[in-house]
């Protein structure tokens, strides 16, 4: 009896849960573009130039951004790849943090950089062109590629690349010849998940790219947030989705092709040389480096003077802004446990689905509760404005569905790491255990639980680290003063002139940062070689 | 002419080859035996040039190649795992060392063709090598190293990941073929019998240098040392007291260990000889072999015929039965 009720829950909870939040806003928006207003906007977009212009540009600034996250990547891939060299795990851990810190710090970030640089305005402006948009994107998937095809190179075994030098290829042919071909299921993995994410880019584009710069995802932002003009926006929304699923479906198809021959051989790797180490982590450091000390260098600026004038700042309101910068900050930190509870709670639950239930179940559940990862978060925000609204499923009236939108896009990161360390567990442990006596739920209990314990803390790190940086699903739902956080209000500073405003926009992406930054660093530092790759 | 004079490699912190010198002739087919972990792979791996020599030459007769990057080395490595390149059919996995060195398509063809014939691989070409059995992939492995013509080749264990019989047959049809390429070639081994049925000569690695090395008969008559003679599978190793005794009488002037010779230890029909106990008996290679008790020490004698366990037998023992071996 309690198995069957156990059994209920886990498929219930998620599915609920998913369908409450993700499935039902989504349907709504079709429902909503295939019918009415909606329609005729959808059936008018073919032949508006502006919304050609728009679709392209969408399209190749996120095709531009993912070649040159990768060519960036692919040298720091090898370094911590096939290099033995002190801090090699620090390097590791510090080139995740990017990809979590939250979109507005690494959009204040670079306008910073810009700022210091005189890029700002004049005749060498980066701020407000598609450039600044493309640096950005290499700066946050340079950590997607790194680890993607990192350990999977790591993995690798070395013997093809041993056995071409010994046949007579040179070590650029081998890399050609051998290496890459090798790599290509990595590399096209890494490749369409870095694309997805420039596609469905919004913070970056909308701060870095200015009102000149707009893809889809930022014109539904201004149709619905701005002009109220729901018809248009759900005709964008559509469009967005289906581009979504088919990147979607094309990497999962390129990922089928999985590794041959995984062999751990950390210990054969040879010692950096001492150029190669230069080079590479100056590559690094300056792409990854610079924004985030001249960042943290403006944090202090205040009034030609270093202080911590700005940092002071953050408790005393501002006209701008309904509540402090501090009071937004603990409104995030709330809400960011409670999105990482029900993250765990659903996502937890979901991956033991997925990994002992019966084989369709298993690979409905993977495809479902992954789907918020690619569904950009605008798509979720959106759903979930204009689904939510009406008894008896009034939601938008809760600032609860804040932490609710945050956990949906926290469950797919739960599940990849959760999943591969509970597939990983040699079945012939369970086996042993169920032999010795043990029942389905004791093996849970005893096994499963404290093999994927560690796991399970870094899905949730990044659950926590992801929801306090929110800010594509967060900045759709209604603004009210209980439920304004820190990147809302970060991005209202941000987008206000003035110096003193600045300056405190400086000093609350700084905390922002260390905050998000720490909690995936801790993790990762200690996780060792367990759980998967984002 | 492979050289190799003094190599030092340190892999960690441990001396892995300390102070080893080699000389291999052309056409020769030397047989480097030892336990795992004794520094053979390494020793290819340094003289192929995947590993850094901190010490020491490798050489082809007056070439140096200590510095050579591996491409530039034209030796030849086949890899115990086969390390076929996944991603190439078989044909191309072949062709890969005539292809980096430039050979036009026609010609790499008619290679490819020749040697998948040589390893008996006769029309292979096309298939994926994840369709490949293991005594398949080995010897695609095997055409790969010999397509370039490659002036040493080296081998590493390379039946080591096949069963028995299909060891055996690879293992003769390997030294028809290297045989009748004149293939200078180090095939490296742990296993005594593999090494006797290929091997020119033999060479018995430990402590990161080469122990013993000379034909199969020198080697196996004369072992000099204790350890050589345990890699090359003798099993009669006795220990002398102070006055050069054991439960055999006096074989020797003083303490240490001895090899009892094969042969010279033998059942008696008759009822003199020294008294023993069988304690043990198996069948392999189509005789018994007993293992026999004889005062504090075990000895192990092969029998034309079965001899039950438990029965107390005589032997007789041959003049000149052992050879001192040191420690």
């Amino acid at each position: 009896m309690t198995g069957r009720l156990a059994r209920f829950l886990c498929v219930g909870i998620p599915v609920a849960f998913l369908g409450l939040f993700f499935i039902y806003p989504v349907v709504s928006i079709l429902g909503f573009g295939l019918t009415g207003g909606g329609l005729e906007h959808l059936v008018g977009l073919p032949g508006s130039a502006t919304f050609r212009g728009v679709a392209w540009f969408t399209l190749w600034q996120a095709a531009v951004s993912t070649v040159l996250t990768v060519v960036v990547a692919l040298p720091g891939a090898h370094l911590v790849a096939r290099r033995r060299f002190a801090g090699r795990r620090l390097v590791r851990a510090l080139a995740t943090v990017p990809f979590v810190l939250p979109t507005v710090v690494v959009g204040g970030a670079f306008l910073a950089v810009f700022d210091r640089l005189g890029m700002s305005d004049g005749s060498f402006r980066l701020t407000h062109t598609v450039w600044a948009v493309l640096i950005a994107h290499v700066f946050f998937n340079l950590a997607v590629v790194l680890r993607t095809v990192g350990s999977y190179w790591e993995g690798l075994d070395p013997g093809p690349e041993e056995q071409a030098r010994v046949l007579g290829a040179s070590p650029a042919q081998t890399f050609v010849m051998v290496t890459l071909p090798r790599l290509r299921p990595a590399v096209a993995a890494a490749a369409s998940i870095v694309f997805l994410f420039c596609l469905t880019s919004f913070g970056v584009v909308l701060l870095l790219g200015g009102p000149g710069i707009a893809t889809i995802e930022t014109e539904i932002w201004r149709h619905s947030v701005w002009r109220g003009d729901f018809g248009a926006a759900t005709a964008l929304a559509l469009v967005q989705l289906v581009a979504v699923l088919a990147v979607v479906g094309v990497g999962n198809g390129l990922q089928r092709r999985r590794a041959v021959g995984l062999r751990t051989v950390v210990a054969r790797a040879p010692v950096a040389g001492r150029w190669e180490l230069a080079a590479n982590l100056g590559l690094l450091g300056l792409v990854m480096g610079l924004p985030v000390a001249v960042l943290v260098e403006r944090s202090f600026l205040s009034g030609g003077g270093y202080s911590l004038d700005n940092y002071r700042a953050l408790a005393v309101r501002v006209d701008l802004l309904p509540l402090t910068a501090l009071e937004a900050l603990v409104n995030s930190f709330v809400f960011a446990l409670a999105a990482t509870a029900m993250a765990v709670t659903v996502g937890g639950l979901a991956s033991l689905v997925v990994v002992h239930g019966q084989r369709a179940l298993s690979r409905v559940f993977d495809l479902g509760l992954m789907l918020p990862l690619g569904a950009s978060a605008v798509t979720i925000g959106f759903g979930m404005l204009i689904a939510l609204d009406q008894p008896p499923l009034d939601l938008r009236s809760s600032r609860w569905l804040v932490p609710v939108a945050h956990a949906l896009i926290g469950v797919p990161f739960v599940m990849r790491t959760l999943v591969p360390t509970l597939r990983s567990i040699d079945r012939r442990l369970r086996e042993a255990a169920a032999v010795l006596g043990a029942s389905p739920g004791v093996i849970r209990r005893r096994i499963d639980f404290p093999i994927s314990a560690r796991a399970l803390v870094v899905g949730a790190g990044f659950a926590f680290a992801v929801s306090l940086g929110e800010f594509g699903a967060t900045s759709f739902l209604p603004r009210q003063p209980d439920r304004l956080t820190a990147p809302l209000a970060l991005f209202r500073l941000l987008g206000t002139p003035g110096q003193q405003l600045r300056g405190q926009a400086m000093a609350l992406a700084v905390v922002l940062m260390v905050i998000t930054g720490f909690s995936v660093l801790a993790i990762e530092t200690r996780r060792g070689s367990a759980g998967a790759d984002l | 002419m492979l050289r190799v004079e003094g190599l030092r490699v340190v892999l960690g912190e441990v001396f892995v080859l300390d102070g080893l010198d080699l000389e291999v002739a052309e056409g020769e087919v030397l047989v480097l035996l030892g336990p795992s972990g004794c520094g053979k792979s390494t020793l290819l791996r340094t003289i192929v040039g995947l590993e850094r020599a901190s010490g020491g030459h490798v050489a082809w007769s007056e070439e140096d190649l200590t510095s050579a990057p591996p491409h530039e080395r034209d030796f030849g490595l086949v890899f115990q795992d086969h390390a076929l390149f996944p991603h190439m059919d078989v044909a191309s996995n072949v062709a890969f060392g005539l292809r980096v060195a430039g050979l036009p398509v026609e010609g790499r063809e008619a290679r490819v063709a020749e040697v998948l014939d040589l390893v008996g691989l006769d029309g292979f070409g096309e298939r994926r090598v994840d369709t490949l059995s293991g005594g398949e992939a080995q010897r695609v492995a095997l055409a790969r190293s010999l397509a370039p013509g490659p002036r040493l080749l080296m081998l590493d264990e390379p039946l080591g990941s096949l069963d028995r019989a299909l060891r055996d047959r690879l293992v003769a049809d390997l030294g028809v073929l290297l045989r009748g390429l004149g293939q200078a070639s180090i095939y490296v081994t742990h296993d005594h019998d593999e090494a006797f049925a290929l091997a020119d000569r033999i060479a018995v690695m430990g402590e990161g240098r080469i122990q013993r090395i000379g034909t199969v008969a020198e080697v196996w008559s004369d072992p000099v040392s204790t350890y050589v003679a345990q890699c090359l599978g003798h099993e009669n190793l006795i220990e002398l007291d102070r006055s050069g005794g054991c439960a055999l009488g006096r074989l020797g002037d003083g303490p240490g260990t001895v090899l009892l010779r094969p042969g010279k230890l033998v059942l008696s029909h008759g009822l003199d000889g020294i008294e023993a106990t069988v304690v043990g008996s198996s069948f392999r290679g189509g005789r018994f072999h007993l293992r026999i008790a004889v005062g504090d020490m075990e000895i192990l004698i092969p029998a034309p015929e079965a001899v039950p366990v438990g029965s107390g037998v005589r032997l007789t023992i041959g003049s000149d039965p052992v050879i001192p071996l040191v420690t």
